[in-house]
């Protein structure tokens, strides 16, 4: 009967159709970050770093395709991550069987929102910006912290950034070095903010700098000059901002100096960025502002960083901002980690993901060790110079007073 | 004395403060005197006012005017502000709140929370336009520099530690004179009159031939005008703007016309001012993460003890 044959000889086709997927198909990676609101200037760039390194690849491993999708986790009515978007996320993350890996986030309050989810599915999550040491170090962050984003039991998360713990103890030792007696701490009450905040106020009295005051602004103020004006009649000599552009760090280095404060203002990785120069005007952070960064920006990267520098540069016709290299490292590794994977599934890709060593990536030769943290720990002291970000020196690798940071 | 100057700071902070919420709280108290609606879109018209009076900025190149010149793009930035919030507000209400005229309260609030979505997003497509106004266009979303056209200058002398500044001077000096103006139109004019007329009972107020639709616009022109001269002088004296500042400025100006008796225009300033000076106060005596607890705890005395609000009338039911 030809009309049976024939129809046979579809199912046979449509089998053989569905082996060769098996064998071949299609490993899905996705990126959560906040694509709406202020961080989309970073979170671009990163994007930017996760669809080069796949472009280097030629978009397939070992015969099978590697589709990337950019999920936002930021909704317009907060203009920041949202934790109902993120949630949502990581659950369609987790229903999807094709995917393999799960890059983000940009927040580490998103972070703790996605990890436990992730983590049950043995889902692999790279983030490129996290730095909230209690992520992933025990005894740095809540008491809790971080078993509760492992309810596995076993670790699923990593990241290419050196945590806060690092930085935050980077930024006192610089004012502690400027000579500074007396620093006035401000924080924005998140997560990073905070925490950050709380690690520079920590490292600072062992150095025997005197704390003037430690407080958290209202985010949504529209000036700090009564703040301001609080910290000047402390005879403060420095100030520290834990928290990020969103947070609105652009109007409290504006209102500290519009109030007439001079001394030293230092901020962390969460202002490195176009905005807050934007934000805060070129000229109110010119001289005696300085940024600190969990890594190098993107003009000090040599060897293998260099060549990442000038890839982008070729790719998207612009220079790399500081995090477009995160994005970059934290996809290439992921695809090194399902290239080494014997099959290409999620245990055999988390499996691979936590065995990486030495790898030679653009940020230097480093491997993820048992927390899932990276051992790199070159961080960047950058001040501000003609509306331009400028790199000043080299820090964190070698501690000052050959203190441990860990 | 330190501490005498430090006081003295926060009280010429906290009244400069209070005088910019004072210009947006009039708009609420206005639309709510004349249709009772609490007219949420209006702190979003104050922000796209501000991102008119930078797009004024950039479009004549001022950013580095200094002096006599300076002054000038202010006054343009104030006419060209406040006429475009004018106008705004007066067509959003055309748009979204006259057909609802007779509608319960409820579908009007709707209708002003959803014109109060749409003005935001039009704010973050505004910031992102690749005009070389705002920094390339890099970063829609971001809080966007305000050029510094009014000096920081302190007139007490530089080795004052109290500041008193031009931007003072100038919050002090568009405010004072448009509340008079404000007061003389409401209380002496054919117009304020009938305003006054449609909010006592826009029944009545018609069949005494009052056109009261007429009324109403002017009503929203003049409130959505004072919006505009303030978000200028917001971000002369702040120095950033964003699309998302019309957030926070609508709630203090609304809480300042609620505290003062909402309706009643004295009661918005005088709460404005109240809201400024705690503001600043708390920012400076205690802990910045207290003030807005204190804002609103004080708001929730006065309305415990005096319903009405500090100077509003003993509210009648209308009829």
């Amino acid at each position: 009967m030809p009309l049976k044959t024939s129809m046979l000889a579809a199912v046979l086709a449509l089998a053989s159709s569905a082996t060769a997927l098996a064998q071949s198909g299609t490993l899905k990676i996705v990126s959560s970050l906040p694509r709406t609101g202020s961080a989309n200037a970073q979170t671009g760039t990163i994007v930017n770093g996760i669809k080069m390194a796949i472009a280097e690849v030629g978009g397939k491993i070992d015969g099978y395709e590697i589709v990337y999708e950019d999920w936002d986790d930021a909704s317009p009515q907060r203009g920041n991550w949202d934790p109902t978007v993120e949630a949502q996320n990581a659950n369609k993350a987790v229903t999807d069987p094709t995917i393999v890996g799960y890059i983000g986030t940009f927040n580490s309050g998103a972070a703790k929102i996605a990890m436990p989810e992730l983590n049950k599915a043995g889902l692999v999550m790279i983030s490129p910006a996290n730095t909230y040491s209690g992520l992933t170090k025990p005894g740095m962050g809540e008491a809790n912290e971080p078993t509760i984003y492992r309810p596995s039991g076993s670790i699923n998360y990593f990241r290419v950034v050196p945590t806060d713990d690092l930085q935050g103890a980077v930024a006192a030792e610089h004012v502690a070095g400027s000579g500074a007696k007396k620093v006035f701490i401000l924080h924005d009450r998140e997560l990073y903010g905070k925490g950050i905040a709380d690690v520079f106020q920590k490292r600072a009295k062992e150095l025997g700098v005197e704390i003037a005051g430690f407080e958290g602004i209202d985010t949504k103020a529209s000036n700090y000059k009564s703040l301001s004006q609080k910290v000047k009649f402390s005879k403060a000599d420095a100030v520290f901002f834990g928290g990020t552009t969103q947070s609105n760090g652009g109007q409290v280095a504006k209102d500290l100096r519009s109030v007439g404060f001079t001394g030293m203002l230092v901020v962390p990785d969460g202002c490195c960025e176009e905005a807050f120069i934007q934000a805060a005007g070129a000229s109110n952070l010119e001289g005696n502002t300085f940024v600190t960064f969990g890594g190098l920006p993107p003009a000090e990267l040599t060897g293998r960083g260099a060549e990442f520098r000038e890839g982008y540069r070729k790719m998207f016709g612009t220079d790399p901002e500081a995090y477009a290299v995160y994005g970059y490292e934290a996809a290439r590794v992921l695809l090194d980690a399902i290239k080494r994977a014997p099959t290409k599934d999620r245990a055999a890709i988390l499996k691979a993901v936590s065995a990486t060593k030495d790898f030679d990536g653009a940020l230097g030769t480093w491997s993820f060790d048992a927390n899932g943290d990276t051992t790199n720990r070159v961080m960047s002291i950058n001040s501000v110079k003609d509306g331009k970000f400028v790199f000043v020196r080299r820090a964190g690798d070698a501690p000052a007073g050959g203190s441990k940071t860990e | 004395m330190e501490w005498v100057d430090f006081f003295l700071q926060q009280l010429i902070t906290g009244l400069s403060n209070g005088m910019i919420i004072a210009l947006i709280a009039i708009g609420y108290t206005m639309v709510y005197g004349i249709i009772e609606l609490i007219n949420f879109a209006h702190g979003d018209l104050f922000m796209l006012g501000a991102f008119l009076a930078l797009t004024v900025v950039g479009l004549l190149g001022l950013g580095d005017w200094s002096g006599a010149s300076a002054w000038a793009a202010v006054v343009i930035m104030l006419i060209a502000s406040a006429g475009f919030c004018g106008v705004l507000n007066w067509g959003v209400d055309r748009l979204a709140y006259k057909p609802l005229r007779n509608a319960s309260k409820l579908s009007l609030l709707v209708s002003a929370i959803g014109a109060s979505f749409i003005l935001v997003n039009l704010g973050l497509f505004w910031g992102g336009l690749p005009m070389d106004v705002f920094a390339g266009g890099v970063a829609a979303a971001a809080p966007k520099d305000f050029p510094a056209l009014v000096p920081n200058t302190n007139l007490l002398g530089e080795e004052s530690l109290v500041q008193f500044t031009p931007k003072d001077v100038l919050v002090w000096a568009v405010t004072v004179p448009l509340m008079v103006g404000l007061t003389w139109i409401v209380t002496r004019t054919r117009l304020g009159k009938a305003m006054r007329a449609t909010a006592q009972n826009p029944v009545a107020a018609r069949l005494m031939g009052i056109d009261t639709d007429r009324v109403i616009g002017a009503t929203f022109l003049i409130g959505g005008a004072l919006g505009g001269f303030a978000s200028v002088i917001y971000s002369l004296y702040n120095n950033t703007i964003s699309f998302q500042m019309g957030y926070r400025a609508g709630m203090d100006a609304f809480t300042a016309a609620v505290l003062g008796g909402i309706g009643s225009m004295p009661g918005a300033v005088t709460g404005a001012l109240v809201i400024g000076l705690v503001r600043s106060m708390s920012d400076a005596y205690l802990e910045t993460r207290w003030t807005n607890t204190i804002v609103f705890g004080i708001l929730v005395l006065i309305l415990i003890f005096r319903p009405s609000g500090l100077l509003g009338s003993r509210a009648k039911e209308k009829v």
